[in-house]
């Protein structure tokens, strides 16, 4: 039976027998789960007594102990051992004897502890410019590993499991229905609100439905859905190929002689480059849906004439460049998500930093991207 | 204080759902055993030990630490009582983003009213009994396999605790390592009264250190032998138990 311990306070009294000779007597239990007295009163006994050439122990009293008591008698062996002190182990009881012999018994790896020291500001200035260099050349590194990947599926050389690619289209496509949709729709909700209040102004409610069509449509359904899944498939690729890497899975993938950024990339990379576009087109039906509640709701708008308006401002031009953008921003989600994952250390928490990491490089890619695609339609007047 | 019982377990079955893993297992660990749970692969010495940890619900049974039934009683009983095990994971499962300090310090901030001074002594003797003195601001990460598994026996041992659990000890240890595992675990029985589980099917370190075992038996589904496992390997007349205990020689 498991006994409670009764709270018989650990005692400490100090005594002199002769000029040269320090007694230390223990008594009641020594546990550290109960407050304990500090081997700072035998050091003031040497400091006021310095005469003292012995020391000696008395545990007749002594009930329970564990490693409070050890921690204490070690204290006092070290002040012993700077002061030239003789230490008498005789009275202590075999345990905690063995215990100290057992815990000294390996000595301290030279070396070993780590001193702290504090960095010169441009030292550490320094430091973040070299690993920022460190991962940009990692990512180009990446980028050439992903590119020969693809040059290789081109030529029908490539390796990785088809089996993945369905998984992984499921998990892309299907399951991130519920998402897109909730998002969507109240993005459409919002444009549509955020157009309403202006246009009531001039008595031209109708034309909510081209604000909320053009805008979904062309980029804001695009740009959505990218943001979604960067936050849920980048992150989940980062967490599970760096899950990956803390279990040496991609060791394992290496040392077989397969590539593993092939096998691992490509049939995400695949998976939302088919994906993205599908789940944009949604995000838009979505969106639109949005926008003729709040057209119905508070404008009191014809749902036919609103469908009709949304019909006769989309053009198919519009329409490809959403489409162009979510296929971009598919393969940039997959390369952010796979490029930390492959990055990240070798525990939990380099996982949690992977995937983390993941979500913030696909976000500033995407809005990066639509800027860049923007002002290219700008150029080419699309 | 041998004789007096720690964990009684009775009538004890467990599984995964419907499959049946073991049924029927009693033994008793006596105060100041080192009880060895053995058996072959896949027979479920894991799964027992984490029903006696309380990380997994038995099928039927009791577990009694004293006189409480472990997987009966209320919340606050079954922490206090867990509250009084160290457990040794496999893989030594030191939380990764803190150092050996830290990670031995958790429970002891957690659960005593040491000043920050006196934990540190705490964490360096704890270190220093594992043979892992001067590490402590190491990251897990830094460390390798062994060193991360004695790491975790440091924590384990953080408390004080009554009972000690380890599970596989030896695995991923080099040998030397691996005998002052050994020698420690004697150490802490016979010094601080620990009552200590192990599972393990390492031969060597169940007949240096078991005094007391129970095997598990995955044919008949059920435990076969229980006792020394010195006498066990002389003297069982069950042919499973003795080619385990011989490693099939005989």
């Amino acid at each position: 039976m498991l006994k409670l311990t009764e709270p018989d306070p650990a005692g400490l009294s100090l005594t002199t027998p002769t000029a040269d000779r320090l007694l230390v007597r223990l008594s009641g239990n020594w546990k550290i789960t109960a407050p304990l007295p500090t081997a700072f009163d035998v050091g003031k006994s040497f400091e006021s007594n310095k005469g003292i050439r012995r020391i000696a122990f008395d545990t007749k009293r002594l009930g329970e102990w564990d490693s409070g008591l050890l921690t204490f008698l070690i204290k006092i062996f070290e002040g012993c051992s700077n002061s030239n002190i003789e230490v008498d182990k005789e009275g202590l009881p075999e345990g905690v004897r063995r215990l100290i012999e057992l815990a000294t018994a390996v000595p301290e790896r030279k070396g070993a502890r780590k001193e702290g020291k504090k960095e010169a500001f441009l030292f550490m200035v320094g430091e973040k410019a070299v690993a920022f260099c460190r991962s940009s050349l990692e990512m180009l590194d990446f980028l050439g590993e992903a590119f020969l990947a693809f040059t290789r599926l081109l030529r029908g050389q490539a390796s990785f499991r088809r089996s993945d690619l369905t998984l992984l289209l499921q998990e892309c496509g299907a399951e991130a229905l519920p998402i897109v949709s909730l998002i969507s729709i109240l993005v459409g909700l919002i444009l549509a609100f955020v157009g309403a209040i202006q246009l009531k102004l001039f008595g031209a409610q109708v034309y909510v439905a081209d604000i909320v069509a053009i805008a979904m449509v062309r980029v804001m359904g695009a740009i959505m859905t990218g943001i979604i899944m960067a936050g849920r498939t980048g992150a989940a690729f980062a967490a599970q190929i760096g899950t990956m890497q803390v279990n040496e899975e991609i060791d394992a993938l290496r040392t077989m002689g397969i590539a593993p950024v092939e096998f691992l990339l490509l049939p995400r990379v695949i998976a939302l480059i088919i994906m993205m576009p599908l789940l944009c087109i949604y995000a838009d039906i979505m969106g639109i849906l949005g926008g003729l509640i709040v057209g119905m709701g508070m404008l009191d708008v014809n749902p036919i004439e609103y469908l009709n308006r949304t019909q006769e401002c989309l053009t198919l031009t519009t329409f490809w460049i959403g489409l162009f953008h979510s296929a971009v921003f598919g393969v940039l989600v997959a390369l952010s998500g796979c490029l930390r994952g492959m990055q990240c250390g070798r525990s939990a928490s380099d996982v949690g930093y992977a995937a983390t990491s993941a979500v913030v490089t696909g976000i500033i890619s995407i809005i990066v991207a639509t800027a860049v695609i923007t002002f290219l339609c700008e150029v080419l007047q699309l | 204080m041998t004789g007096e019982a720690a964990i009684v377990v009775k009538n004890l079955d467990m599984g995964y759902g419907d499959f049946v893993l073991m049924r029927n297992l009693n033994f008793t660990v006596n105060r100041g055993d080192v009880f060895i749970i053995m058996g072959g692969s896949g027979c479920g010495k894991s799964t027992l030990l984490k029903i006696l940890v309380g990380l997994k619900n038995p099928s039927r049974g009791q577990v009694l630490y004293g006189d409480t039934d472990f997987w009966s009683t209320d919340p606050d009983t079954k922490e206090r009582i867990q509250r009084r095990f160290g457990i040794l994971y496999q893989s030594g499962a030191l939380w990764t983003s803190m150092t050996l300090a830290e990670n031995i310090a958790l429970p002891l901030e957690q659960y005593t009213q040491l000043k920050p001074g006196q934990i540190r002594e705490v964490v360096s003797l704890k270190l220093a009994l594992v043979g892992l003195a001067g590490f402590e601001d190491f990251y897990p990460s830094e460390i390798s396999g062994g060193m991360k598994k004695r790491a975790g026996l440091a924590r384990a041992m953080a408390l004080d605790p009554d009972i000690l659990f380890f599970d596989e000890p030896s695995a991923g240890l080099d040998p030397v390592s691996s005998r002052l595992l050994d020698e420690l675990i004697l150490e802490l029985r016979e010094s601080l009264k620990t009552t200590v589980v192990v599972v393990s099917h390492e031969l060597a370190s169940i007949f240096t250190i078991g005094n007391n075992s129970v095997y598990l038996d995955i044919e008949e589904k059920t435990m076969t032998a229980s006792g020394d496992p010195r006498k066990l390997r002389e003297n069982s007349r069950n042919p499973n138990v003795h080619r385990f205990l011989t490693r099939g020689e005989k």
